[in-house]
């Protein structure tokens, strides 16, 4: 019969030690908002459950060199709650805070979305097209990678055994930067992306668009980058053009599959229509 | 492996139980304590019936292990009333008629107390976005939805 | 009496809280999964993974050895049954059928069919134990879609099934259940007369009932053969009697008792584990509770058809509608039995048509056996009818709620099934909603307007119910009905009513079925009409003997004493001069004036009058992306009387709220397999409050002369127009026509690219 052991380390060195060393496999218990669910179906039966939560440092934001340090089991309501994160980056609160219920919201991490490896992970997008990286902390020490290099394919990430992540860190905020995520659900709530369109993008003083990344989710097996949708916004005061352009690089990176969630033909259609459509919210957020 | 054994806080009284690593803090309270006001509608976070909060925080007690109760403090239903005194929110819905077969509604009342609490004044969209994790498939929501409101008015005048 | 003549009423039409809310609202109320026994076993189904598969053999000997595992059953420790009409549920079934969908015995026919159960101390062992089972299957072609199941050619599910209702009946067999129609007049002469006919086919997706609480029971089974079972039911008579054909026991040895019931919109019409748990209790000799997951409540528990409907009308410039025709093919399931019989008979029940026809097909495929789910078929077929009349009004340029009204059922209509209607408030409904503000609020782009209007018949049936006068005056209403969304409400108040006391000294209570006489299911809108008639019957046989006491004590004649405000009065100065006696003083002295003051009621209730309803909605469609937003909605309704209006708002505005869900997104989707993807709440998508405008109500009252306040059902028609509303708001909206459910983003963006590609 099925009895797995759990462990509460209270520091990160503990944490990586019992993940290093346990036999068979070690789930990291963050929010807990998807791995209970595997947990219940069936699917994954970890012999080792390492609840995150009681690591002082995983449990907090903390401003950083301009930019924001957050620790690995901060939850989307802890997120939406701080005074200065949603201000700065109010593309990526709104992603998190789009996981889900109030409930899912009071428990599910940022780090728990990203290392769950969906493609459709709502905060994943928004993440990438800020230039946020994290922090892995392993038996070797840490190291700091881009977000996108994480998730490898549906479930699976780049994580070595014994090493979690510990933080996501966000660069500090260019002047006349704006982001913005979007995804289709065909509900207003309660439901998976369709697709998620996440952009960020830099002004100059005349309102043209000097930087960008814009970021797909839930139409290939893993959140795309696509240079060409930035390419696109690049250099342009977001005119019809512009739009046209990014609404076509957009459909061309899609990589999607026919599912009970939506077709390979809408999921296409409708990741240039939120391109588009985030990419306005980044414009007026930016300054324009 | 032997059973963990934890000290927590239930509706403000300290409260010790033995659970398995993998028994949710639903199954906890329903089947070791038999606190069974908790419902369970899916057990995978859809539909909101397990609502409890932890340290002040609405959770889905299906989405949460019993062990990770310890030292924290949790709410549920049966903590709403103050012995036979009804919370202004459980009396609203009964003379609303908030609920049909009341299944959802333990959860609602947990949910919407955890939306008063922070949000005094909440809008009628800002009620049904945080309601939209609580599924109720007997009322269409619309007496629920104003039962909240209406509750929030009254407890602003009382303040 | 009033001077229009209606009687006085003083409870019947108020708003008090309902009697059972304070333990709903603080948790303790006891629902299925809720109630326990010492020493109680963990029971647990195992399903089949396969849509059609022939089950060669099951064995169980590794899942018994396992330690803490009690008992394992299959079909082979359940009897054989004869093929025996059902007559306790809702909807046509067949004991045998129903045998077979609780364990399957020779043939597993859908994903999560029943094959095994178990009994252990523990969920972990009954887990391990369902994994030791092992089945060996042999998969065969399967068939999902109703239309395929129909082709020559396809998978048979059962080689003993020839289509009944054709002549000659066939004699090869095939999917085709039964065939059945209904028609008045001359259908194809009167297209003749038409100057406008309007012919489209429509499609809807099976759809669950989606209650919140999963099914759950707990049984015990004694060693003298006495059964008890606890559980969440739409009907504990219902079970009892199931129980009792399924395991071949006497009804005698039976009991059982409802809990509060979480739910059930027709899909806690049958049972599914309460037959499993008894004979595992039976063979471990130990209680043995069984609960559903949500997902075995998707993949092994009813859902309602789908179908196709494929519509003719004709009417003429004047917008008269001359004739009417439908073809509709329903899913059932893996057993006969779908609600198509219902679904043709309501289609065209909202017109005073002389010329209509309705052919119905009943087909099983291989998905879960449907289960009632409110106004069993009548949404399916509304879906097309109402559909096709709005294409109709654009067709004639005439209002949709002007070309209702014009063709509209009254009093003297005779319908397609047969009765000739008496007095009913369909037009009253389509009128409320011309009065109603919604009718004018002005449109912006990409907005549009719907109407719909929809019938059902309201049942009455067998009812039993008992009210006993306690010594202190106050009252115990007990009848058989589980109470699903407020009728122990209606029931107290309807006994007030008549006892003329104030409903807070009237306790209602669903009795076990040891202790209440019979009472048919809760369903088909018949509680508050039917139970509520024995309620008022069995109150006022304590009126007469309360009189009888008093005219007892005053030592006049019973008919020289009156009934008011809860007091026995002399009938006039004629009678003599004595004090009023209160209910307290006549139950207080009781026992010196004959004993203890009861009565109880069963009667079978004729005569409920049939419901209709308008629903207008407003919808806008986002063009790009397909999605559909719901602005406003008003459902308008002919409740005949309004016991409790608080309730019959609830239960209009529930049935609309699901109606949208069905319009919307609701679907079982399937894999190539035949297997369920969307097993759960997150991927079968019912509407969230965040979806959702509030639901404007209208009840209109045109009594019900058959009930002694006017009641008529309303749990039915809210659920029956909601589809076509949607659809032809969506039309308004975007000039596309919808013929298929759900309504989803995906559909409603290929329609607009379609729209965009033939307009180039």
């Amino acid at each position: 019969m099925y009895a797995p052991s759990f462990a509460a380390p209270t520091t990160v060195a503990e944490a990586v030690q019992l993940l290093a060393n346990a036999s068979g496999v070690a789930k990291v218990l963050a929010g807990g908002t998807d791995l209970l669910v595997q947990l219940r179906s069936g699917i994954l039966k970890p012999d080792l459950i390492v609840d995150t939560k009681r690591i002082p440092e995983l449990r907090t934001i903390t401003s950083e060199g301009g930019g924001y340090r957050i620790g690995a089991s901060v939850s989307g309501a802890e997120a939406g709650e701080h005074a200065t994160l949603s201000r700065d980056w109010p593309g990526i609160v709104e992603a998190v805070e789009l996981i889900g219920s109030t409930q899912i919201q009071g428990r599910a991490s940022f780090v728990g979305n990203l290392c769950n490896a969906s493609p459709a992970a709502d905060s994943v997008p928004a993440l990438i097209a800020a230039g946020a990286t994290v922090v892995i902390a392993g038996p070797n020490g840490e190291r700091e990678v881009p977000v996108e290099e994480v998730p490898t394919g549906p479930g699976s990430t780049s994580l070595a055994k014994g090493e979690m992540v510990v933080a996501v860190k966000l660069p500090p905020k260019p002047a006349r930067t704006g982001d913005a995520y979007l995804r289709f659900i065909p509900r207003t709530e309660m439901d998976i992306a369709v697709v998620g369109a996440g952009v960020c993008v830099t002004l100059d003083e005349g309102g043209t668009c000097t930087a960008a990344k814009v970021s797909l989710g839930a139409v290939a097996p893993t959140v795309l980058v696509v240079p060409d949708a930035a390419a696109a916004l690049i250099g342009s005061k977001l005119d019809d053009a512009a739009l046209a352009a990014l609404d076509a690089a957009a459909r061309a990176a899609c990589k999607p599959i026919d599912d009970k969630r939506g077709t390979i033909e809408y999921r296409t259609k409708v990741a240039g229509v939120l391109a588009r459509r985030a990419a306005a919210t980044a414009f007026k957020r930016a300054g324009a | 492996m032997a059973k963990h054994h934890i000290s927590t806080t239930i509706n403000g009284e300290p409260v010790e139980f033995l659970c398995n690593t993998e028994q949710t803090m639903l199954d906890v309270l329903r089947d070791e304590l038999h606190l069974t006001g908790t419902k369970e509608g899916c057990a995978t976070g859809d539909c909101g019936a397990c609502s409890i909060t932890v340290d002040g925080r609405l959770v889905c007690s299906c989405l949460m292990l019993g062990v990770e109760a310890e030292g924290h403090s949790v709410e549920t239903i049966e903590g709403m009333a103050d012995g036979d005194q009804l919370h202004p929110l459980q009396q609203k819905f009964l003379e609303y008629a908030a609920l049909q077969c009341g299944i959802c509604t333990p959860g609602f009342l947990v949910a919407s107390r955890a939306l008063l609490e922070r949000n005094p004044n909440p809008t009628e969209e800002e009620a049904r976005y945080w309601l939209a994790g609580n599924l109720c498939r007997c009322t269409g929501y619309d007496k629920i939805i104003r039962a909240v409101l209406d509750t929030a008015a009254d407890m602003r005048g009382a303040s | 009496m009033a001077p229009d003549g209606t009687p006085d009423l003083k409870v019947v039409g108020t708003r008090p809280i309902r009697p059972d809310g304070v333990d709903k609202v603080t948790g303790r109320a006891q629902f299925g999964a809720d109630f326990q026994l010492p020493g109680q076993l963990v029971g647990k189904v195992l399903r089949s993974p396969h849509a059609h598969a022939r089950i060669r053999s099951i064995d169980t000997s590794k899942a018994e050895a396992i330690p803490g595992v009690k008992a394992v059953m299959t079909a082979a420790d359940m009897p054989e049954i004869t093929s025996e009409e059902a007559f306790v549920g809702e909807g046509p079934a067949d004991f045998k059928d129903m045998s077979g969908n609780t364990m399957a015995r020779d043939k597993a026919l859908y994903d999560g069919h029943a094959v095994a159960a178990v009994a252990a101390t523990s969920a972990a062992a009954a887990d391990a134990a369902l994994a030791a089972i092992e089945v060996d299957y042999e998969v065969l072609p399967h068939v999902i879609d109703v239309e395929d199941a129909m082709v020559e050619g396809a998978p048979v599910l059962h080689d003993d099934m020839f289509t009944s209702g054709v002549d000659p009946k066939p004699t090869t067999p095939s999917n085709v259940a039964k065939r059945m129609v209904f028609e008045l007049g001359d259908v194809d002469a009167a297209f003749g007369k038409a100057d406008i006919v309007i012919e489209r086919k429509y499609k809807t997706a099976p759809v669950h009932q989606g209650y919140i609480e999963p099914h759950a029971c707990v049984a015990q089974y004694a060693a003298d053969g006495q059964v008890q079972i606890y559980c969440s039911s739409q009907g504990q008579f219902m079970v009892r009697a199931y129980v009792a054909k399924l395991l071949g026991i006497d009804i005698s040895e039976i009991r059982v008792t409802p809990l509060e019931i979480g739910g059930g919109f027709g899909g806690k019409t049958l049972v599914y584990l309460e037959p499993l748990a008894v004979v595992l209790s039976r063979k471990s000799g130990r209680p043995v509770k069984m609960a559903m997951t949500r997902e075995e409540v998707f993949r092994g528990s009813g859902p309602t058809s789908g179908g196709t409907v494929w519509v003719k009308i004709g009417a003429k410039r004047d917008g008269t509608i001359v004739a009417g025709d439908a073809v509709l093919k329903f899913q059932a399931g893996a057993y006969a039995g779908s609600p198509v019989g219902p679904g043709c008979m309501t289609a065209f029940a909202v017109y005073d048509l002389q010329d209509v026809r309705i052919t119905g097909y009943d087909v099983v495929t291989n998905r879960p056996k449907v289960a009632a789910y409110r106004a069993p078929g009548a949404p399916i077929s509304n879906f097309g009818v109402e559909s096709a009349v709005d294409e109709l009004a654009r067709e004639l340029d005439m209002d949709p709620v002007e070309l209702r009204l014009k063709n509209a059922a009254k009093k003297g209509t005779k319908a397609a099934y047969g009765p000739t209607f008496g007095d009913i408030g369909c037009v009253e409904t389509l009128e409320a909603v011309k009065d109603h503000p919604n009718y004018n609020v002005p449109l912006g782009p990409n907005q549009g307007r719907g109407v719909a209007a929809g019938f059902w018949f309201n049942i009455g049936g067998e009812s039993s119910a008992t009210v006993n006068i306690n010594e202190d005056g106050t009252a115990v209403v007990a009848t058989g009905n589980p109470d699903i969304g407020g009728s122990r409400a209606s029931m107290a108040m309807m006994a007030a009513e008549v006892l003329g006391i104030d409903v807070e000294r009237v306790r209602p209570i669903v009795a076990d079925t040891s202790s209440v006489g019979y009472c048919f299911l809760t369903g088909g809108s018949r509680v508050t009409f039917a139970t509520g008639m024995a309620v008022v019957e069995a109150s006022k046989s304590v009126v007469n003997e309360l009189k009888a006491r008093a005219a007892k004590t005053w030592d006049i004649p019973v008919d020289a004493v009156e009934w008011q405000d809860g007091r026995a009065v002399p009938a006039g100065s004629n009678a003599g001069d004595f004090e009023p006696l209160s209910l307290e003083d006549l139950a207080a002295k009781s026992g010196r004036t004959g004993g203890p003051i009861a009565a109880t009621s069963s009667l079978n209730a004729q005569g409920a009058g049939p419901g209709f309803g308008t629903h207008l909605v407003d919808v806008e469609v986002d063009r790009e992306t397909g999605h559909v937003k719901v602005l406003r909605y008003l459902a308008t309704q002919d409740a005949g009387r309004a016991i409790h209006p608080s309730y019959v708002e609830g239960q209009i505005q529930g049935g609309a709220v699901q109606g949208i869900g069905w319009a919307l997104n609701e679907e079982y989707i399937y894999d190539d397999q035949g297997r369920l993807e969307n097993p759960g709440f997150l991927d079968y998508r019912i509407p969230v409050a965040s979806d959702l405008p509030m639901i404007d109500t209208v009840v209109v009252e045109v009594p019900n002369p058959r009930h002694p306040y006017g009641a008529r059902g309303v749990g039915e028609v809210p659920i029956v127009p909601p589809m076509a509303a949607m659809a032809n708001a969506i039309q308004d909206a975007i000039g596309i026509r919808m013929t298929e459910l759900p309504m989803s983003p995906p559909k409603v963006r290929k329609a607009v690219d379609e729209q965009a590609a033939a307009e180039e």
